[in-house]
């Protein structure tokens, strides 16, 4: 039985290690073989970006060597995949390897796509990569107070970002002595402050209590670099010193290429994770198209669910459990305070008081993720 | 020739149904419509006001069962 991870990310890692522990007398026994096929011998930790744009991290801090998280059974290759052939069961790699499999999982995820708005690559500041973390650092160390704007693009990765960013805004500027010199604004796409209701309701009395104004159904349409103004699909305009967005994504080229699914998100089964009208292809965290959150806790939970039932139908088989759509996002509040958001399919979450308690379990989970990715958290 | 796309955003807390259409209504073609499929009461509110703002087409709402079926024509 060939198992093929396509993805070195969050999904893939915790998948690959998962199945790795699952199955290991069936690896030692000839029986199974994984293989994980990734475009980068480095992993990040991507949620660190956030930090490295307010000062808080360093990139380096945000690093390990793929290879060294992997169990050693799994077999690593650093060569992404250049074209799905799922009619044949193979994948053709960047330095032109073929690799057939029994069981595909794609965990290619998803990439920010700021040059699709006109004028955000060089109108907007964002925090979604390394360099423009750093840009962005670089230019609230700069700013010495004026128009904040904070915008978001659909659809994105890390759903909580946009609001954690208003409490990082808010310290930052007060621990930099000109928060009376900063005028902070929050715009959201649809007509409340999150998507999720729960968190809109507490975000509301929370940026009135920080001073932080919002604007609601409001799309970027396109940044004019030029004279510092943001236009809304919906007709309005705002105009800046410094803007700070989150920017629209996309899954990964080479899925949009074989057409796998629009946008690079790939239709799946809100339960199974299965591709749909594939019973060996699995695809995991931000590459699916479902309506998820596009987040590392969500890519945890479908590895788990997933490596179960591959596990399950080679020694048994028979799966024996559904993805239920569960998310869980730590939610930074501001003045080393934390609160989190845990929902799934059905059950809506219930935000409690942010306590500094859990902006410490954050700020441990941080570090514990090298063991969450490892598959042993 | 237009056609229509069903979008499933039933029992989804974050991203929700409206995050859905905005989200997939770039992805099809001018004269399009987009059924999104929603069990959230508030999209049937939320959805044909950001709709009009826009500039895009309601082609009809209807409630089957618990599940609302929202048509949206994309208009540019």
């Amino acid at each position: 039985m060939r198992i093929l991870v396509v993805g070195g990310g969050t999904a893939g890692t915790i998948t690959a290690n998962n199945l790795s522990r699952r199955l290991n007398g069936e690896i030692r026994a000839g029986k199974v073989r994984i293989t994980m096929l990734s475009a980068s011998d480095r992993h990040m930790y991507q949620p660190g970006l956030l930090y490295v744009a307010f000062g808080q991290m360093t990139p380096d801090q945000l690093y390990r060597d793929q290879a060294s998280l992997l169990e050693p059974t799994i077999e690593f290759h650093v060569d992404p995949v250049k074209q799905f052939q799922l009619d044949k069961n193979k994948v053709v790699t960047e330095s032109g390897k073929t690799h057939e499999y029994d069981i595909l999982v794609i965990a290619t995820g998803s990439r920010m796509v700021p040059e699709e708005t006109p004028g955000m690559t060089e109108g907007a500041e964002f925090f979604y990569t390394e360099a423009s973390a750093l840009k962005m650092y670089k230019k609230l160390r700069e700013f010495k107070g004026g128009r904040v704007m904070v915008a978001v693009g659909v659809p994105h990765k890390c759903p909580i970002a946009p609001v954690e960013v208003m409490f990082s805004l808010d310290d930052f500027f007060k621990a930099r002595g000109i928060r009376d010199k900063v005028q902070l604004k929050y715009h959201y796409p649809i007509g409340r402050l999150h998507t999720i209701e729960n968190v809109a309701k507490w975000a509301k009395p929370e940026f009135e209590r920080i001073i932080v104004e919002t604007e609601t159904l409001f799309n970027i349409k396109e940044i004019d670099a030029k004279n510092k103004i943001m236009k809304s699909e919906e007709g309005t305009e705002v105009e800046y010193d410094l803007l700070i967005v989150v920017p629209a994504h996309r899954g990964m080229e080479v899925i949009e290429r074989d057409n796998l699914g629009s946008g690079g998100w790939i239709p799946t089964d809100r339960y199974s994770l299965k591709m749909n009208g594939h019973d060996n292809v699995y695809v995991v965290g931000d590459t699916t198209n479902l309506p998820v959150s596009k987040t590392g806790s969500a890519a945890h939970f479908q590895a788990e669910a997933i490596c179960e039932n591959i596990a399950s139908i080679i020694k048994i088989g028979e799966p024996v459990r559904d993805y239920d759509g569960k998310v869980y996002c730590f939610i930074e509040a501001g003045h080393d305070k934390a609160t989190y958001a845990m929902f799934n399919y059905l059950n809506p979450p219930d935000l409690k008081p942010p306590s500094k308690p859990m902006h410490w379990f954050k700020i441990s989970y941080n570090h514990m993720y090298w063991t969450s990715v490892r598959g042993l958290l | 020739m237009s056609e229509t796309k069903v979008i499933d955003a039933r029992d989804t807390f974050c991203p929700g149904p409206l995050m859905e259409l905005i989200s997939h209504i770039k992805h099809v073609g001018v004269g399009d419509v987009i059924e999104l499929l929603s069990t959230d009461q508030g999209s049937a509110a939320d959805i044909p006001e950001w709709v009009k703002k826009v500039g895009h087409e309601m082609v009809g709402s209807e409630q089957v069962g618990y599940v609302w079926h929202i048509k949206v024509r994309k208009a540019k």
